[in-house]
């Protein structure tokens, strides 16, 4: 480590020079920009830093960063994330991901990536449908909705990205949306600084088969009702006037109701919460973010990190015999011949 | 089984061995009688003595097959020898038999004349009737062409430990097991084997359990005093050394030599080794291996699924380790998109095939060379990919490394094809010397500096090698992304100009080709010079091609024989060679798929001899084949 200073990096530093080339108006755009500013305000290096995708729209996101990079195959994007995390530990390994990328054709390596607690930083651009093969609906696509695969509308259950990543039990789970700058960037600077597995949710809008679909959340009218802001150590109310509250129902379930009402039983948020029941519950609030729906942070605790424990064998195994190739081939009952 | 001396029938000596120059024994048991250590040991008693040995591992795929059944039955066989030898042996010529089932099931491969050990213990009527023996072939008559020794391997071990299970150190079921030990012990006392190797290894492997270890031991040597005191044995045998060529042996198993080729080629390439892998049979003992390796800067990943196995493989690689992932045929499959990332972006990788028999799940335990197609050619879209074979279980460790070799000099992910049979077989090996072993180092240097005026071309590439630069992430100013969309030349930006995407094609088909014209010359193998007929093989199949030419040539044929290691690109050399030549044979264990190769790169007529039934050739086999499809081309005239 070099001990001059570094000059501060803007967002132009972490720019490529290829022409960025989503639809006009696509939310890629706005997350591309903050996920950049974000970069350069936390002191992030681009040789150190690496953006590995599947396929998608947003997979195209490592073509544009001015670091390196690797769009790979669909739905993989994690489990090569992983060789790289685990073989590299200087390096800072994003992931960028879509609804059908991460929880489709790439379930299984979320899944795995999450509960081994793999150092990556996860980026999974929600926008409820295949927007790269034109409209078909996507794994989180409300039951019912009529795309082009789907004329009488879609039968599959959609599945909530924040709980799935809780039930695997990942140690940084947060959710956040492509238009809100701020909130954007305090999530994804927490996420990163966070060791382990962060995964992060962001509510991404497709403007050509799917426009609107998060609009009780991010419409002008509509959000200041329907966002949920989880604050670490804040009781969970919210609506302009803060006049509705989140309690915990004797089963354990949340509910909401207005804040005279609540009194004390106000659910105080805490993410740092080992048991990962109250996320999840907070997370079962809104199933899919048609009304009041949760944003923020919400779980973010410590936990052994696989990319340490994969590594410290290795240096315990060397501390405990030398790299001898001369004797490892001449291991076992050796016998001579002339 | 040959004799140098004549076996003295006087009874004066009635155990002074008789010479032999080779033997091949067969231990067939069921499944949880221990038949595979038992083996095992013999196999490294008989390197210790200096023998030859060829070793042919059988066993069901059900872990546990049902007990007593044809079935369950598991075998080991071993050839070993006082000279150079290729096969695990045609006919064995003792066969230990644990239990009917393991004597219906191998007494037809015996050779007439030869001993049948059987543990007469368990020939009674419920296991007579699992086996599905429909008389007690001990008393039918059905074994008269061989030297049936009865022996109560069962009885002779529950005696043997008698004081252990009274008093309690040990359960009647735990003294049973043991029985392998009794047939070790016999069988070595058979053909003069010290066995203090074994008793070192017994303790070594029991020191938890003491007990256990001299119970083992204690039985091991019942069995050698049972040969030596009864008088049912009139002969012992004695195989002497080999004359191998001079140097330092040990017998080494496929699977392992790979993946000390692996180890040893990360070390020659001063790199840290990455093994993404998910658990199959017959490769998963490359993992294992790898993972008591990690002091040589080894990481081991088992991994989800085998797409993740090879995707992490790829992560690795791009972060600048010797990457690797190792599979079966069925988990290739799974990985062949990603195999077309690696070609793509050009970054070294070694994916290792150890083929079974197929289709889909087919014979998980039995050997077959029938992914060579799927590794040649299985991909979407234009692919190229050099192959490499490996040809024994030494070999593998050489492959291993030449497999790496062209990875880290070309960048391009190469496939090292291994079998079951290789994998899991094992001869004497002479431990290469350390020193010279190929220097990898140089195939490759990580790239640290830009090669435009102000930016970094990740797809500039070596006038020779035509190999792109491998810039690991954590250097400045070497930014580059890299992506399975066609390129643009030597910026590596996305391009979907159809010109461009024929150019890369015939750039990507070309960077593999010029693999082949950089080898060294051929190697074949043709003593006079002057044969009409050759013999095409590559990959398991040289050691009973070789024994087969070996046969023919002693009968005045005339036979030449190429074995390949590179299957893609093919050596250059070898259309020549095959014009050279009348007749051209291709015997492999596969529906002739280097045949199809061949035919359609030379379209000379090559002539194919296939056969799929799970074991390797048997050397007689070939020499039948070869005679039958070369006919007069083999006469010593022309
Ligand atoms: S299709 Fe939708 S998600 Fe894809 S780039 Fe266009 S607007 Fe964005």
């Amino acid at each position: 480590m070099s001990t001059t200073e570094l000059p501060q990096l803007t967002r132009k530093d972490f720019s490529s020079d290829q022409e960025v080339r989503w639809c006009p108006g696509c939310g890629d755009y706005a997350v591309l920009a903050t996920v950049q500013s974000t970069l350069a305000d936390i002191g992030a290096r681009p040789e150190s830093t690496v953006f590995v995708s599947g396929i998608g729209c947003s997979s195209r996101f490592p073509y544009y960063m001015n670091t390196y990079g690797m769009h790979t195959i669909h739905g993989r994007a994690p489990a090569v994330a992983t060789g790289l995390s685990v073989s590299r530990p200087d390096l800072d390994v994003w992931v960028v991901t879509g609804d059908g990328d991460a929880l489709s054709i790439g379930g299984n390596h979320l899944l795995h990536a999450l509960r081994r607690n793999v150092n990556l930083t996860i980026l999974l651009f929600n926008n409820e449908i295949y927007g790269l093969t034109k409209g078909q609906y996507s794994p989180t696509s409300p039951l019912g909705s009529v795309h082009k695969s789907t004329p009488m509308g879609s039968i599959d259950r959609p599945l909530n990205p924040v709980s799935l990543a809780l039930g695997a039990e990942a140690t940084f789970v947060a959710r956040s949306i492509d238009s809100d700058r701020k909130h954007l960037s305090e999530v994804l600077a927490a996420a990163h600084a966070h060791r382990g597995a962060s995964f992060v949710e962001i509510y991404q809008n497709c403007v050509v088969f799917n426009d609107d679909a998060f609009a009780a959340v991010t419409g002008k009218d509509t959000k200041q009702q329907n966002q949920i802001r989880l604050r670490q150590g804040e009781p969970v109310v919210f609506g302009p006037e803060g006049e509705r509250a989140v309690v915990a129902g004797e089963d354990g379930s949340m509910r909401i109701v207005p804040t005279a009402e609540a009194g004390d039983r106000v659910v105080v948020h805490d993410a740092t919460r080992e048991d990962p029941t109250t996320a999840f519950a907070l997370a079962r609030l809104a199933p899919s973010p048609t009304g009041p729906t949760p944003i923020g942070i919400f779980r973010a605790v410590e936990g052994p990190v696989y990319d340490d424990l994969a590594r410290e064998q290795v240096a315990r195994a060397k501390a405990a015999a030398p790299a001898d190739l001369r004797a490892l081939l001449e291991g076992g009952n050796i016998w001579n011949v002339g | 089984m040959s004799a140098t001396t004549t076996p003295s029938t006087s009874t004066g000596e009635p155990h002074r061995p008789v010479e032999l120059h080779d033997a091949v024994i067969r231990f067939a048991g069921d499944s949880g009688d221990g038949m595979q250590l038992t083996g095992d040991r013999f196999t490294t008693e008989a390197g210790l003595a200096g023998n030859d040995l060829v070793t042919f591992p059988d066993y069901p795929a059900e872990i546990r097959a049902p007990a007593g059944t044809q079935a369950g039955v598991s075998s080991f066989q071993l050839h070993f020898s006082d000279h150079d030898i290729h096969t695990a042996g045609d006919a064995p010529d003792v066969l230990v038999a644990m239990n009917p089932a393991a004597l219906l099931k191998h007494i037809g491969a015996l050779k007439p004349g030869g001993t049948v050990i059987v543990n007469v213990d368990e020939f009674d009527e419920r296991a007579l009737q699992k086996a599905g023996a429909m008389t007690n072939p001990l008393e039918d008559g059905s074994l008269v062409d061989f030297r049936v020794q009865e022996v109560g391997l069962t009885s002779l071990t529950l005696r043997t430990l008698e004081a252990e299970i009274a008093d309690g150190d040990m359960t009647r079921k735990e003294a049973e097991r043991c029985k392998n030990m009794l047939a070790l012990g016999l069988v070595s006392w058979m053909f003069s084997r010290p066995m203090d190797a074994t008793e070192e290894w017994l303790r070594e492997k029991f020191a938890k359990r003491p007990v256990l270890a001299e119970a083992n031991v204690k039985v091991l040597r019942s069995g050698r005093n049972y040969g030596e005191t009864t008088e049912a044995f009139a002969f012992t045998y004695e195989v002497p050394a080999a004359q191998l060529p001079p140097g330092r042996y040990r017998t080494i198993s496929g699977n392992q030599a790979l993946a000390y080729g692996l180890v040893a080629a990360a070390q020659r390439a001063g790199l840290p080794l990455f093994a993404g892998a998910y658990p199959i049979t017959p490769a998963s003992d490359i993992l294992h291996e790898l993972a008591k390796l990690k002091h040589f800067d080894v990481t081991t990943f088992q991994a989800e699924d085998e797409i993740a196995a090879i995707a992490s493989a790829i992560g690795a690689a791009f972060g600048g380790s010797l990457a690797v992932t190792a599979s079966s045929g069925p988990g290739i499959a799974l990985k062949t998109e990603a195999i077309g990332l690696a070609a793509i972006y050009e970054l070294p990788l070694v994916v290792v095939d150890v083929q079974r028999g197929g289709p889909s799940t087919g014979l998980p335990t039995k050997t077959e060379q029938s992914d060579l197609l799927q590794a040649v050619v299985g991909r979407n879209g234009e692919a190229p990919v050099p192959v490499v074979a490996v040809k024994s279980p030494g070999d593998a460790f050489d492959a291993a490394i030449e497999a790496c070799r062209i990875a880290l000099t070309y960048r391009t992910p190469v496939m090292l094809l291994s079998d079951g049979y290789t994998a899991n077989s094992a001869e004497p090996w002479r431990i290469p010397d350390v020193d010279g072993l190929p220097d990898l180092s140089t195939a490759f240097a990580f790239a640290t500096e830009r090669n435009d005026a102000d930016r970094f071309l990740p797809y500039l590439r070596d006038p020779g090698t035509l190999a792109r630069p491998w810039a690991v992430p954590g250097t400045p100013g070497l930014e580059h992304r890299l992506g399975g969309l066609e390129k643009a030349p030597d910026t590596g930006a996305i391009s979907y100009d159809g010109a461009n995407h024929h150019a890369q094609t015939v750039l990507r088909h070309e960077r593999i080709t010029r693999i082949g014209a950089q080898l060294p010359p051929l190697d074949v193998d043709d003593p006079t010079g002057d044969a009409d007929v050759l013999v095409v093989g590559w990959g398991s199949t040289d050691g009973p091609i070789r024994a087969a030419v070996h046969t023919l040539r002693g009968n005045g044929r005339r036979v030449a024989h190429v074995q390949l290691t590179h299957l893609a690109p093919i050596h250059p050399d070898l259309e020549e060679v095959m014009r050279r030549h009348r007749v051209v044979i291709c015997p492999e264990n596969n529906m002739g798929q280097l045949a199809l190769l061949l035919r359609a790169r030379t379209l000379i007529d090559v002539k194919a001899y296939d056969r799929v039934t799970g074991a390797p050739f048997l050397s007689s086999e070939l020499v039948d084949v070869i005679e039958r499809l070369g006919g007069d081309a083999l006469e010593g005239e022309r």
